[in-house]
């Protein structure tokens, strides 16, 4: 990508690890997040990917290791969380938009009643958003009534509203009929090229190969390669990573 | 002597209407006060049984467990003779037999209670996690989830529950007569015992339970279609 990179830190991760009980899902990792930086995460199902990224905003907690947020270590007890988490967006693979609520509620929801932003300036960003995704036609709809790609859309809009300083993507569009997935890779890309800083666990290589300034290679809890993605691609050196992309690409 | 006669169910109905409709208001009365009360005591035993205290939850869901795995009809005779035998008797002026309607209301609400609690327990675990999840990503504390997101759902699950438990304890008000309270299964044994007639009182007792449960059991069926149409999927 020609996007310039910033040399700032903006997330840490140093030593993370996860069990749930005797399972050990995460073995130690560590990784450096620029800001402005689009960072790719790739392996195989019940590698520990999903689990990593709900660590970094603590929907899991961390059995150990340190998640360093804009120079705060967050994860202690100590930390009030609801705090950072206004600054961390996270985009789902079901979308759980919020159905008691129209999309439009959906996206004002956060802003109102966890920011206090008045009622008319919150409606106002969040019909922008809506344009931006092109969905400002459904504001007063129920996510019901959206297909799959247009509730990620909202999703993705939803989290922005909240102004984040980065964005967590867990597998955005693993859960959507084929034909959807490009509208919402092209908003993720739009936001890309825009500079935010995003993490996205994703099986799209395209969109690894094509858009992220990083591709990390998650297998057995740690992170077994990562490279720039044009030499990660071609040229992967980690054995388990040339025997998944074999079955992949 | 025949069995049963219509014209005397007519007879009967015509001298004794006063009887009868006086025990079907107290039948709804009472259903009344049980459920507005079952609900605020369900409401109050769900979040014991959801509590992290554990000795709360275990208290909590003992008495659930108790009330819903032993008839209706035993608790009734239980604490009724229970609290005779204790020598607890509350008596109010100007109202005669307020103690035994006292007692039986007071079993038809923990016996409902411990089912409403149950209904409102599923109807928030009932609610997708991801629900949660996706509001507390978006800086939502536990509290404002709860009130933004998580019972606004939940209530969509407990309504037409709750307005069922609502129907079946009308039904269940008739167990009651059992300790003196003069609803409308007391009435009928009344007539019963003043005409020397069966069969004609019990079948207009159950008319008039019919035209009480019906028409709500109706009304349950279409609120649950409305709110299932409208949102949720």
């Amino acid at each position: 990508m020609s996007r310039v990179k910033s040399n700032e830190v903006l997330l840490q991760v140093q030593g993370l690890k996860k069990h749930f009980g005797k399972l050990e899902v995460l073995n130690g990792i560590d990784i450096d997040i620029h800001k402005g930086e689009v960072v790719a995460v790739i392996g195989p199902s019940g590698s520990g990917k999903s689990t990593f990224i709900r660590c970094l905003n603590r929907l899991e907690e961390p059995t150990d290791g340190k998640i360093i947020f804009e120079g705060q270590q967050i994860n202690t007890k100590k930390t009030n969380i609801d705090l950072i988490r206004r600054k961390i967006g996270m985009v789902f693979q079901n979308f759980n938009l919020f159905r008691n609520m129209t999309i439009l509620q959906n996206i004002t929801a956060s802003p109102i009643n966890v920011k206090h932003m008045p009622k008319e300036e919150a409606e106002e960003l969040a019909l922008r958003l809506l344009d931006r995704v092109g969905l400002k036609d459904k504001a007063q709809e129920y996510p019901v009534r959206l297909s799959g790609g247009q509730q990620q859309r909202v999703a993705i809009a939803r989290a922005l509203a909240m102004e984040p300083d980065i964005l967590l993507f867990d597998e955005p569009t693993s859960a959507l009929d084929p034909e959807m997935v490009g509208e919402v890779l092209n908003v993720m890309k739009e936001l890309a090229e825009e500079g935010m800083t995003m993490i996205v666990v994703t099986h799209e290589m395209g969109f690894a190969r094509e858009v992220s300034d990083r591709v990390i290679f998650i297998d057995k809890g740690i992170i077994q390669e990562e490279n720039e993605p044009e030499e990660f691609f071609t040229n992967p050196k980690n054995e388990r990573l040339r025997e998944f992309l074999n079955k992949v690409l | 002597m025949d069995l049963f006669s219509f014209s005397k169910m007519v007879e009967l109905f015509g001298k004794y209407h006063e009887h009868f409709l006086g025990g079907a208001y107290m039948a709804l009365i009472l259903s009344l006060i049980t459920v507005f009360c079952g609900t605020i005591l369900g409401t109050l035993a769900a979040l014991g049984k959801m509590s992290r205290f554990k000795p709360l939850k275990w208290i909590v869901s003992a008495y659930i467990e108790i009330f819903r795995s032993t008839p209706l009809m035993v608790q009734v005779m239980i604490i009724y003779f229970g609290a005779a035998a204790c020598g607890l008797k509350i008596n109010v002026p100007f109202m005669k037999d307020f103690n035994s309607f006292f007692w039986g209301l007071l079993v038809l609400i923990l016996n409902s209670s411990a089912y409403i609690a149950e209904i409102i327990r599923s109807g928030i675990n009932a609610v997708d996690h991801g629900q949660v999840e996706a509001a507390r990503s978006l800086g939502m504390s536990h509290a404002l989830t709860l009130k933004m997101v998580v019972l606004p759902q939940a209530l969509r699950n407990i309504l037409p529950a709750l307005m069922n438990e609502f129907v079946a304890i009308i039904k269940e008000t008739s167990i009651v007569s059992l300790v003196g309270i003069t609803e409308l299964m007391f009435s009928a044994k009344d007539v019963i015992s003043i005409s020397y007639r069966t069969l004609e009182p019990y079948v207009i007792t159950a008319i008039l339970y019919f035209i009480m449960v019906f028409p709500l059991s109706k009304l349950v069926g279409y609120l649950e279609r409305r709110l299932n149409a409208s949102v949720t999927r």
